[in-house]
């Protein structure tokens, strides 16, 4: 018998052939290698909090495998000697026995927590993006309300999380969240008890919280991940205006390999920031802190950054509590229920509805698939910064008691300073982003309108000193060109339209040499740098 | 799809047509058109193109020894919790810089490969399956209503109204032991309105010991806990409480001031007071005492009480004072509560009474 050839260079077009035989793959799979990727920085924002997330569940899955969410007390025998001894909670020691007694364990808890930081980071500034340039608008609103979800998931998964260890800190928190419950009007009671299963703290809370933490939170968040990313696909990206670019293609690089093996690098590059944060930066070192303990808590207690508005919120509050009499008995609603409960409930449903309102009010109905620059929409860039120093004053007032502390000043006039604050500084940000936007633009229709200021300084024969400026387009008599603005970067330095040479590359010492003509072999090919022959005065 | 117009424009049998060309003629076929496609290196092999790789080469080498140096540690390096400054403390540290330098110089080499050795190029792809076709539109429209025409919902009252019925009960009973399973009656016993603490039950320390009423100096405080098993645990967390001995004119100061609240009236034992320790305002310990001022900070919210004037809230969110805890000595000489606290302890609840 004749022995088979095997011949390995035909190996993948045999599979190839194969695979596509039974699944007839090879259209849609050139749609995808084909799906083109348009290219700037404020794009990869939303890629940030995508690869935290994948990082977060290949390390909570490692941490899964020891933590034990049991509020029954045990003492405390594991190798961190400062603590022998001591009564803890089965939780609070697996955590313990996580940063102690397993072999990089710390390390995966820290990046684990160093990950949800940065994860729910990623989604407010790539919020951001998408506000201050429009992105949100038709077609498009459903992804934003889905990013809104998602925003509000992550919070609660990292407060989930945030409780599990049974630390001081954590106890703290879900005895402050306990009040906040409490404080519903007429099923607060009722919803505080169920949720603990008794009186707080109980045995059951942990329980409860590592279940949602674990399954149900990331379950809806994944899903509504996958959601997000195949809306993405079938809508395709916005981009920026520019030349060529319209609101009926999209231009950039295709997925492969140029994008993917970007976006590959990317991903390594997060993961890495973050394992480099986790060796080096402690975070949450609950063995510091102790275990919870109703009695105890400490100064300068803080919870994650992303929940440090509410607790600025809680801290700025007044006192007011409303009580009434209403069929022989008396009723009470805390001062708790405004900035936790109310103000969270409104910090949702604005942002949620934003796309919707903002349309009715510019009468917008149009599909958009170019971005617009922050500028050139001042009123929505006045409402971002608006809404972020709000934000702002409430998360430093978070922290306002180390502020005092570190600074010297008085506790009570931290809290008044954010209690006025609250009030003044989100309208004087309206004003002053506004005034910056229309500068900005007014500034544009200038550069376009009277050329680029050269630095070069022109005495007249009568005198009088004139900056030389370059146009951008055929002047008329007055040195004016009549250009129309594209929605894109103008111009304003003489380099951006070449007027420098560009550079020789190498780090020491030259690895190319010019040609002729003054060009670099390697480059592609440019138009030549615009003589300075059509100077203008730069005034009429 | 988006294609059509294009699809035979070329011959893909035509041997003159080069793999390029097929990859322009597949793209234009998924709506993308490749206007421009230029290699990095119009001459092959420049002194620049081999830096380049070399750099890359060199990059992808420092991944792979400081992922072997991750390998390393994590297996040979001691990590175990010993006192003082030891080597076991660079455990943790080793592995992030292996690991950070590990990803962060893969991230560099692909990154580095994408921008400075792939071609060149610039893809436009329309967006003509983004338009909506009116057509579809329509025969989707109709085959819609028809499922409700051929299921005769608007016909039949009758058995729309019957399907209600019949779907909303399941709906509930699904519902029903997912939500009742969990529900308990915050009144039943009534443990929002009750601690621990009760009468002749002593006050305790956190080791479980008495206190006589000398234990505490003047100016002092002290957090006890009630002198029943597992008082000083959390099952009690509602319990806690602040023993503080005043100086002899804050006492009388707040004593005649207890006078004007009758629950308070004839709570204190001598010159010492016992106040809830759980914040009324959101439950945390209120536990900073400022000696000087008499005043009792909630290190949480920066509520105020006012320790001389029955722990008044005198700045901070907090809208109640703190409840205080009537006290005597029992025969041995030992401090114990005269009874429960006479207001209900910790954060606000709506049927808390307007008292």
């Amino acid at each position: 018998m004749k022995r088979r050839k095997f011949d390995l260079a035909e190996l993948p077009e045999a599979t190839a052939v194969q695979v596509d035989d039974r699944l007839q793959i090879a259209s849609p799979l050139r749609r995808m290698f084909n799906k083109v990727f348009p290219d700037h920085w404020s794009f990869l924002l939303g890629e940030i909090a995508l690869y935290s997330f994948i990082v977060l569940l290949l390390s909570g899955t490692f941490l899964a495998l020891f933590y034990d969410p049991s509020m029954q007390e045990t003492k405390y025998d594991g190798s961190f000697t400062p603590l022998r001894g001591i009564e803890v909670s089965q939780a609070y020691r697996s955590s313990l026995d996580l940063s102690f007694d397993v072999r990089g364990g710390l390390f995966l808890r820290q990046m684990h927590h160093w990950a949800a930081l940065l994860f729910v980071a990623a989604i407010v500034v790539h919020m951001f993006r998408t506000f201050f340039t429009g992105a949100f608008r038709k077609p498009r609103e459903l992804n934003w309300i889905i990013g809104v979800l998602l925003f509000w998931l992550a919070f609660l998964e990292g407060f989930a999380g945030y409780s599990l260890p049974d630390d001081a800190l954590s106890g703290t928190g879900l005895r402050i969240a306990s009040a906040i419950v409490l404080s519903i009007p007429i099923v607060g009671s009722w919803v505080a008890t169920s949720l603990f299963g008794g009186e707080f703290p109980g045995h059951v809370i942990l329980d409860r919280f590592y279940i949602l933490h674990v399954f149900l939170i990331p379950g809806i968040i994944l899903a509504l991940i996958v959601v997000h990313l195949a809306l993405l696909v079938k809508q395709k990206h916005t981009q920026w205006p520019g030349p060529g670019r319209t609101n009926s293609n999209v231009v950039g690089i295709r997925m492969f390999p140029a994008f993917s093996v970007k976006a590959g690098g990317f991903f390594m590059l997060v993961f890495g920031v973050i394992a480099l944060l986790a060796g080096l930066f402690q975070i949450n070192p609950i063995w510091l802190f102790g275990p919870y303990k109703a009695a105890v808590v400490s100064a300068a207690s803080q919870p994650d950054w992303y929940v440090m508005f509410l607790d600025g919120s809680t801290r700025l509050m007044p006192a007011w509590e409303l009580r009434f009499h209403l069929f022989g008995h008396g009723y009470t609603l805390p001062p708790v229920f405004w900035p936790t409960v109310v103000l969270p409930g409104i910090l949702t449903m604005l942002p949620l509805f934003y796309p919707f309102i903002e349309a009715r009010f510019t009468k917008d109905k149009a599909v958009h698939h170019l971005l617009q620059r922050p500028r050139d929409v001042p009123f929505r860039t006045a409402l971002g910064c608006m809404a972020i120093t709000f934000y702002l004053v409430l998360f430093i007032s978070g922290g306002n008691d180390v502020i005092a502390d570190k600074l010297k000043i008085s506790l009570n006039a931290m809290t008044w300073a954010g209690r006025i604050g609250l009030l003044v500084l989100p309208p004087l940000a309206y004003y002053v982003a506004q005034r910056i936007a229309l500068g900005l633009q007014q500034h544009d229709r200038e550069v376009l309108a009277h050329g680029v200021e050269t630095g070069i300084i022109r005495r007249d024969p009568d005198g009088r000193f004139y900056e030389v400026h370059q146009p951008l387009g055929p002047v008329d008599d007055h040195g004016h060109s009549e250009l129309e603005y594209a929605g894109w970067v103008v111009p304003k330095k003489m380099n951006r339209i070449g007027a420098l040479l560009p550079t020789l590359r190498g780090f020491f010492y030259p690895v190319e040499s010019r040609t002729p003509d003054g060009h670099v072999p390697s480059d592609a090919p440019i138009s030549p740098a615009p003589q300075h022959q059509e100077i203008g005065s730069g005034r009429s | 799809m988006s294609v059509g117009h294009h699809n035979g424009d070329v011959d893909l049998d035509d041997p003159r047509l080069t793999r390029f060309d097929l990859v322009r003629e597949g793209a234009r076929r998924d709506g993308v058109e490749i206007v421009h496609y230029a290699p990095r290196f119009p001459v092959p092999g420049s002194r620049r193109e081999k830096r380049i790789v070399r750099s890359i080469s060199l990059m992808f080498v420092i991944a792979g020894l400081a992922g072997l140096g991750f390998v390393v540690s994590y297996i040979a390096w001691p990590f175990h919790y010993k006192p003082g400054f030891n080597i076991n403390k660079w455990f943790t540290p080793m592995l992030g810089i292996t690991l950070g330098l590990t990803l962060v110089f893969l991230a560099l080499a692909m990154i580095t490969w994408g921008k400075k050795l792939l071609p060149e190029e610039i893809a436009v792809q329309d967006r003509h399956d983004q338009i909506p076709d009116h057509a579809e539109r329509r025969l989707t429209g109709a085959t819609m209503l028809n499922m409700a025409d051929e299921l005769g919902i608007a016909r039949r009252p009758l058995l729309r109204r019957a399907a209600l019925f019949g779907l909303l009960p399941v709906g509930a009973a699904a519902a029903a032991p997912l939500i009742g399973g969990l529900i308990k009656d915050p009144h039943n016993p009534d443990i929002l309105e009750h601690t621990a603490w009760g009468k002749g039950i002593r006050l305790v320390r956190d080791d479980l010991t008495p206190i006589r009423p000398e234990d505490v100096s003047v100016g002092g405080q002290m957090t006890v806990f009630p002198g029943i098993p597992g008082g000083n645990t959390n099952d009690h967390a509602d319990s806690p409480t602040l023993l503080i001995r005043l100086r002899d004119e804050d006492a009388s100061k707040l004593r005649s001031a207890a006078t004007k609240i009758p629950e308070n009236a004839d709570s204190m034992y001598g010159n010492l007071v016992a106040y809830s320790k759980i914040c009324t305002h959101a439950g945390c310990p209120a536990s900073l005492f400022e000696q000087q001022t008499n005043i009792l900070l909630c290190p949480c919210h920066q509520s105020q009480f006012d320790i001389t004037n029955n722990a008044r809230p005198i700045f901070g969110p907090a809208t109640r004072r703190l409840p205080m805890l009537p006290i005597t000595v029992d025969d041995e000489g030992f401090l114990v509560a005269k009874s429960d606290y006479q207001q209900p302890v910790g954060p606000g609840f709506w049927e808390r009474s307007s008292s």
